[in-house]
């Protein structure tokens, strides 16, 4: 066992690490070095490794090869709290705490030996450290009314609490505001100038910027690049993309008739639920959908595609009403939709292709065209360009082909497509394909409505902007009359 | 409750010229682990039951040679053995569309009474019409109804309401049980005296004809046999086969896919009761010839065991049922050759299946 004593700094080293998912390898051979007092950026574009590489550090998975040093000395993490155990804490994209709790018993936990409850102790402790970040977090209140940037913040000082000597934080800035960004940063260099180290995983390049004293790039599961501040920005671009990110392949809105009008509907799950939405979509428009994960914007496109049915509303298809949930009566009216989770919600895991095809293929009642489906099967890998063989089970897919899988189920003559986060986890080339051939339906006045959490992708294809806060529409505009600091603030709430 | 199957299915392999010479060697290398598993699973399961003998004092060889001859000592014996089988694969069978769609059908065993319970009540109505082929055709087809209709009440109780089947089932098994005893104890009692030993005895001419001296029921032989071929018929080349297993992977893709994951749920449930309440049917026709309190003979529970053992399997769920009946029926003469308890039987089943569970589960994190 270590000594993870106050006094003593930590020096951290990944050596060659491999993780493979099957056939995808999310890391390929990563190695690097996080010295103490450090703030150190691992940059790279969505699906680059960064996240997986986090997780073996912090013990949440394992590596399939490769080493972790910390001081010198080999370790092996069964599970996060063995990491914690040794000093190494993460903070998750999504916060992991409990919400019905209360500020300080998400505190407490963890830390108290659960026998004897010393709660002014710990009351003490917490706004001790509180304060000393500038942080306001009142311990009274229960968590599920905190703010994102508030939750996170309770989660840094709990892992503080802990005692760990080297913080990871996750995409810290995605979903909180402007005063709690630079709280949040003020608080990491505070904490590096304490001796302790600081790990941003994160694919923006300001924030890696204002922040680290050290980037490491990671693209394709491989590292590119490494750089110390100060940066040049050019030089992490080509390291984070290979080549300079592509143009906009926004187009002018068409005007054409309504496609889907709903008026007053108001539906529950995720977060938020989906509060008092009414909106009309027009043949050829293409909107994206943006806001905070679990906002409203997945309710919505259950609701629009008869997936989900709503408590209160009116919802009509081309000019007629329909009622809420009938899924095959919304598919009837050229309503497709396109999950964000391919596995869970999308494609049937222990199906082969040509299985799927053959659900997919309606062309007789009873019994089941294996031949046609087979055939079907062949025809679309190499239209699509799915990396595998009609009898391939999809689970084994890659994230990309499994995508690719998914659009080829799309019906032929749509008229609205429904898309939650089309290209989440996609490497920039499958990326780009994908946003080709959606375009390609808009070209034929299809109307296109997907949520996605990156604002880039959002204000390069997208013609519309919907803002989704709180389970509201909070913002409708054109996307050539806004721009991202816009979008971002109404993102967080605040719209003028 | 929706199971993952994972990469457990064997491969549905639609034209097998497509088969190229890497695949079948990688086919060749995990039938070879199979049979690696399988060996290592009666390994354990044989140690284990060894064990068990050597705490009770019994010889354990002398056990198994008896449980040998007792079910496939003569033909005697092994009529025994298919009689017990016949039900069993009826049970089993059924199993496999609910298993399929990602149901634990625990109902099977009320599913069976119930079937033996309609029949009972179709022969007693048609004893006096003297047309004793018409009366079991319809008995037939009254277990059947039986069997379906509790199943769906389970099935309804699951879609409409929400309930576990897994609570719904077992519930229902008890009702089907309190109903045969009020039964045999009430409007059905023997003439004079109810007892355990069921109602009394339907006339001669409604006995499901056996064949002289093994004492099997062709038409039950034939009706099981045919089940096996119909179920996999369906499973493989048929939309319901495919959409219950499509459903059973992952429902809510499923429903993208257009399918109604309730309505088929209820029809799988259909199937289920259905094969079960045949296996009442038989064992009021063709064995006892009467009610009995413990009609089911525990056969549902047991043909549970069967296909979780069988890997879910249609072609092994056959052969697994009549290793489990051989064990039933060799069982029966170890009380009095050795002085055991014939519960032996029930301690190889059970540990096989579990010691089948832990390889299995020992594989999957090994492969990790």
């Amino acid at each position: 066992m270590l000594n993870t004593n106050e006094d003593e700094t930590m020096r951290i080293e990944l050596q060659d690490i491999h993780k493979y998912y099957g056939p995808v390898r999310a890391n390929n051979g990563v190695s690097l070095t996080i010295a103490s007092g450090e703030i150190h950026g691992i940059l790279g574009e969505n699906g680059a490794g960064k996240s997986t590489l986090m997780k073996i550090l912090s013990g949440f998975i394992h590596a399939t090869k490769g080493t972790i040093l910390i001081d010198a000395c080999p370790v092996k993490f069964e599970n996060p709290a063995q990491a914690s155990l040794m000093g190494i804490g993460m903070l998750y994209q999504d916060p992991l705490d409990f919400p019905f709790l209360t500020v300080l018993d998400n505190f407490m936990l963890g830390l108290t030996d659960g026998l004897s409850v010393q709660a002014d102790q710990f009351r003490n402790q917490l706004n001790e450290l509180s304060a000393s970040f500038g942080f306001q977090v009142n311990p009274d209140i229960p968590v599920q009314r905190l703010t994102i940037g508030e939750r996170q913040q309770l989660e840094i000082l709990r892992l503080l609490g802990l005692g760990i000597e080297v913080l990871v934080l996750d995409e810290p800035t995605t979903g909180i505001s402007a005063v709690q960004k630079q709280l949040l940063f003020q608080a990491l260099k505070k904490l590096a100038a304490d001796g302790k180290s600081v790990i941003l995983v994160s694919h923006k390049l300001e924030d890696v910027e204002a922040l680290c004293d050290r980037v490491t790039v990671l693209r394709y599961g491989a590292v590119t690049g490494a750089m110390e501040s100060p940066f040049d920005t050019g030089m992490l671009l080509k390291m984070m993309f290979g080549a300079p990110p592509s143009q906009p392949l926004r187009k002018a809105a068409q005007s054409g008739s309504s496609v889907l009008e709903m008026k007053q509907v108001y539906a529950s799950g995720g977060r938020s639920g989906l509060k008092d939405c009414s909106i009309t979509f027009r043949q050829g428009e293409m909107i994206g959908l943006a806001g905070l994960e679990g906002s409203g914007q997945g309710v919505f496109l259950r609701v629009a595609s008869g997936m989900q049915k709503p408590a209160l509303g009116e919802i009509s298809l081309r000019g007629a009403r329909i009622k809420g949930g009938a899924f095959p009566a919304f598919r009837q009216a050229g309503a497709a939709f396109l999950p964000a989770s391919r596995l869970e919600e999308g494609l049937i895991p222990g199906l082969t292709l040509t299985e799927h095809y053959a659900l997919q293929n309606k062309s007789s009642k009873f019994l089941i065209p294996w031949a046609q489906a087979y055939q079907q099967a062949q025809k679309c890998i190499n239209l699509f360009r799915i990396k595998g063989q009609p009898q391939t089970f999809v689970q084994t897919l890659s994230g990309g082909n499994q995508q690719r899988l998914l659009l080829s189920f799309l019906p032929d003559k749509p008229k609205l497509l429904l898309l939650e986060n089309p290209t989440r986890g996609l490497d920039l080339e499958s990326a780009h394909w994908v946003w080709q051939r959606l375009c390609n339906y808009a070209d034929r006045k299809v109307c296109i409505v997907f949520a996605s959490s990156e604002l880039d992708e959002i204000l390069m294809v997208a013609n519309r902007v919907l803002v989704f806060f709180d389970g509201s529409i909070i913002k409708d505009v054109k996307a050539d009359e806004t721009d991202a600091d816009e979008l971002g603030r109404a993102i967080a709430g605040k719209c003028d | 409750m929706l199971m993952n199957w994972g990469g457990r299915l064997p491969v549905n392999v639609t034209d097998s010229s497509k088969i190229n010479q890497m695949q079948l060697s990688k086919s060749l290398l995990s039938g070879f682990k199979l049979l690696l598993n399988g060996l290592l699973t009666l390994t354990v399961v044989f140690c284990f039951t060894t064990l068990i003998l050597l705490i009770a004092g019994a010889p354990p060889l002398a056990a198994y040679y008896h449980i040998f001859k007792g079910s496939l000592g003569s033909w005697i014996t092994f009529g025994h053995v298919v009689k017990t089988w016949i039900p069993l694969t009826l049970c089993s069978t059924g199993l496999i569309y609910t298993f399929r769609i990602g149901l634990w059908n625990i109902g099977v065993e009320g599913q069976i009474m119930m079937g033996a319970v309609f029949s009972t009540a179709m022969l007693r109505w048609g004893a006096d019409w003297n047309q004793p082929f018409g009366v079991i055709g319809l008995a037939y087809g009254a277990g059947i109804s039986g069997g379906a209709m509790w199943a769906i009440i389970a099935g309804f109780l699951k879609t409409k309401g929400g309930v576990n089947e897994i609570f719904a089932g077992l519930g229902l098994n008890f009702v089907a049980q309190g109903l045969i005893l009020w039964l045999i104890f009430g409007p059905w009692r023997r003439p004079g005296v109810a007892s355990m030993s069921g109602t009394e005895p339907f006339p001669y001419e409604l006995w499901l004809s056996n064949w002289p001296g093994l004492r099997i029921a062709p038409a039950g032989l034939a009706l099981a046999i045919g089940a096996i071929f119909l179920t996999a018929l369906i499973l493989k080349y048929t939309r319901i086969g495919l959409n219950l297993k499509a459903i059973g992977n992952n429902a809510q893709a499923a429903r993208l896919f257009g399918l109604n994951p309730k309505h088929h749920m209820l029809l799988a449930m259909l199937f289920a009761g259905g094969l079960a309440g045949l296996a009442g049917n038989i064992q009021v026709t063709g064995i006892y010839h009467r009610l009995l309190p413990a009609i089911s003979s525990n056969y549902g529970y047991l043909a549970l065991m069967v296909v979780m053992l069988a890997n879910y399997n249609i072609w092994a769920a056959p052969l697994v049922a009549f290793f489990f009946a051989c064990l039933n029926v060799g069982s029966i003469q170890l009380p009095m050759a050795l002085r055991l308890d014939s519960s032996l039987s029930g301690v190889i089943q059970g540990s096989l299946v579990l010691a089948t569970l832990a390889v299995q589960a020992w594989r999957v994190k090994r492969n990790k």
